[in-house]
């Protein structure tokens, strides 16, 4: 078994924009949040397949600004429990309306579940539990957006936050600048379970509703990475956030891919940069935009940038040795 | 009245889990910790030979059994799990979480002491400390009686009035692993008792565009709290007229306190869960010498029955409470401090003597139960109206 992914078109884009929002406006996440394009992406892309759609929400900047008491952005089944437990509560539910329809209690039906969490709820505090429920099968699509740090919180740094960047709690001091390790292999992870596993941008919307759908398509667990801007706590103007999302693409900070099983398959500008390298940029076009990273471009820290273009060199290398494209 | 009694010997979590398999509940999340374990293999066993047909999950924490617990009961469903000690302090946040959403899940407590050291014994703390969280509590003395609270706790839980959640608590060996006879019920009397509807609440479900778990600030939040607590109060009259619905369906008396022996009596014990069995057996010996002693036990521990308390230890001299549970620091043992707070400024109320005993497993034994109610005594001669110690250990 492999994973197909459905080709979108911008016709296709045209139509399900008139099928009317799931993630709604009113909404209060800051002008230039990149989880909010996410949301409304991943949304419609569940509302075109036609079957009934629930969300599961871990705690988190999505969660905190859409569902302000007594307001709600969600035109949609929408669950929130707490920080670390978005993927067990989904369990819960899942096994609920198996265990009703079964007594007929319920109707019985197809029904897509999404579960969100940010890099906080997902690499860090929720890993466990999200590691569980995949591991016990049930069907559910888990969006990981990840903004690299909590930025709910005030920015403080997660295992899913950049090596090098500057967080509240990984400040560029004078010994150490910014967060010392690289960003935990959560995609890896979580293809090793067996699973589905995507990554995308909101900068790419074809390719992220595509591969939304062909997780939901999928019969058990899928995951999604997706690379999330965040212009305050990454640090630049709220304007260019797609920019940013696209640098981390064309640097090959953050590849577009989905692997299922043995199969790697890189996709969209992923696909086109493996084909044609010369088209990688380095990494100092996506780091330099942004506040987080402006002390590793003092001449004290030169080796740190070399260092960084070498780890993603590398990984990129392997991902590319590995992969197919389409 | 029940017809035929089936009498069936089981230990208090074999009890547990074939009166969870007569309610058959849509879902069933835990995790397996000593000494509860018993109950979730047992409730496998059912599900896997096709006796129920619950959806259990195998969760990978106590977290996730809550977690996927709420998950669960939000949808409508009729939920239970079990646990423990470490694995109900793990559970301790999304406790939090199912009352506050209202979640009428069953929770059974395999009573234990909390690490460290590490001790897989009976002791109450681990429930005890759950007070605060708006569930109902219950504590169970033998295995019969946890049999009954199982079902009473769906019972309580899901009343329109309540839909609150409800644990009930059976010490950890003393109660879940001895063999003891059980009077168990048919599947058409628990069918009676419980309704076979599911609750009416808003649902997590496909059909309805609603938000559950939004974020409350300061503009709504307390609202929100206080409705728990009316919802608690209102679990006090619930508990009681189900006790009396179930006292009539089983023929075994259930009531939120019992009384032993407490009509003519000049001192009193105050336990709960298996300590009241000792508690009587003491009652009786001290009786045989003349001593006029009584004992009262707690069943209802949240919503407490401050009321039904003061009325049975009115006109008494001292009390003795027993208190299977630790606390530091505390102006009484835990149990004490809330029925002190509930004789506080009345008339005729007996001397308090709370005795923390038995951790960790540790048996009080009769006699040194009778040595106890002697330094009671004591201390109410001297005048001493309220008196904490430490009792059955090396100094």
């Amino acid at each position: 078994m492999s994973i197909e992914l459905p080709k979108v078109s911008v016709k296709d884009l045209q139509e399900w924009s008139k099928l009317g929002e799931v993630f709604t406006s009113g909404h209060r996440l800051c002008a230039g949040c990149g989880a909010g394009s996410m949301a409304r992406q991943v949304t419609l892309a569940a509302k075109a397949l036609g079957d009934p759609y629930m969300f599961v929400n871990a705690t988190g900047c999505l969660e905190v600004a859409s569902t302000v008491y007594p307001y709600t952005a969600w035109d949609a089944p929408w669950l929130h429990n707490a920080f670390e437990n978005a993927a067990a509560t989904a369990s819960g539910v899942i096994e609920a309306m198996k265990s009703m329809q079964r007594k007929g209690l319920m109707r019985e039906r197809n029904v897509n579940m999404i579960v969100f969490g940010g890099d906080g709820g997902t690499y860090d505090i929720g890993l466990q539990s999200l590691s569980g429920a995949i591991e016990r099968g049930h069907d559910f699509l888990y969006v990981c957006y990840n903004n690299g740090a909590y930025m709910n919180t005030g920015i403080q740094r997660s295992s899913g936050t950049p090596q090098g960047a500057a967080t509240t709690t990984s400040p560029p001091g004078s010994v150490i600048p910014g967060k010392i390790v690289w960003q935990k292999p959560l995609a890896e992870i979580m293809a090793s379970h067996d699973i589905p596993t995507f990554t995308a941008s909101p900068a790419y919307p074809r390719d992220l509703m595509a591969k939304v759908q062909a997780g939901l398509k999928h019969d058990g667990p899928a995951f999604m990475l997706v690379d999330s801007p965040c212009n305050l706590g990454q640090r630049y103007a709220p304007d260019i956030s797609m920019e940013i999302a696209k640098l981390a693409v064309k640097t090959c900070f953050f590849p577009l891919f989905y692997t299922y099983k043995e199969d790697w398959v890189l996709t969209g500008i992923s696909s086109r940069l493996a084909k044609n390298p010369d088209r990688k940029l380095p990494i100092e076009d996506f780091l330099k935009p942004q506040g987080r990273f402006r002390h590793l471009f003092k001449p004290e820290w030169k080796n740190k940038l070399i260092e960084i273009q070498d780890t993603i060199d590398e990984k990129w290398e392997r991902l590319v040795t590995k992969a197919t494209c389409v | 009245m029940s017809g035929v009694r089936q009498v069936v010997g089981m230990t208090g979590d074999e009890a547990v889990a074939h009166a969870v398999k007569l309610v058959n509940p849509d879902v069933v999340a835990a995790y397996p910790i000593t000494p509860q374990t018993i109950i979730v293999e047992r409730y496998s066993d059912f599900v896997n030979n096709g006796e129920v047909d619950t959806s259990f999950i195998s969760v990978e924490s106590e977290h996730s059994a809550m977690s996927a617990c709420v998950g669960a009961s939000l949808t409508g469903a009729r939920v239970f799990t079990a646990t423990a000690s470490a694995g109900l302090a793990l559970m301790y946040e999304i406790l939090y979480v199912a009352s506050g959403m209202r979640c009428p899940i069953v929770l059974a407590v395999a009573n234990r002491a909390f690490s460290a050291p590490i001790n897989i014994h009976g002791e109450c703390t681990d429930q005890l400390v759950c007070r605060d969280a708006s569930w109902v509590s219950l504590f169970g003395e033998s295995a019969q009686e946890a049999y009954d609270e199982t079902i009473l706790s769906f019972k309580i839980a899901e009343h329109p009035d309540v839909m609150l959640p409800a644990m009930f608590g059976i010490e950890g060996f003393i109660v879940t692993h001895a063999l003891e006879r059980v009077e168990t019920l048919s599947k058409q009397q628990v069918e009676d008792f419980i309704p076979a509807s599911r609750i009416v609440r808003d649902r997590f479900c496909p059909d309805e565009n609603k938000t559950f778990g939004s974020l409350v600030l300061q503009d709504y939040y307390m609202e929100i709290k206080r409705q728990q607590e009316e919802a608690m109060q209102n679990a006090f009259k619930v508990t009681k007229d189900a006790m009396q619905e179930f006292s009539e369906l089983s023929g075994r008396k259930m009531e939120i306190i019992e009384k032993y022996q407490l009509e003519d009596a000049d001192y009193a014990f105050v336990s709960y869960g298996a300590t009241a069995g000792n508690a009587k057996a003491v009652v009786n010996r001290l009786r045989a010498k003349g001593e006029k002693v009584g004992a009262l036990k707690i069943r209802l521990f949240r919503p407490f029955p401050s009321l039904d308390i003061f009325q049975a230890l009115s006109g008494i001299k001292a009390a003795t409470i027993l208190d299977r549970s630790a606390t530091f620091g505390s102006p009484g043992s835990i149990v004490q401090t809330d029925i002190a707070s509930a004789l506080y400024g009345k008339e005729d109320v007996p001397s308090l003597h709370g005795y923390i005993n038995g951790l960790g497993g540790r048996v009080l034994t009769l006699p040194e139960i009778e040595e106890v109610y002697e330094m009671s005594k004591e201390y109410n001669n001297i005048g001493m109206t309220s008196t904490t110690d430490w009792v059955g250990y090396r100094k």
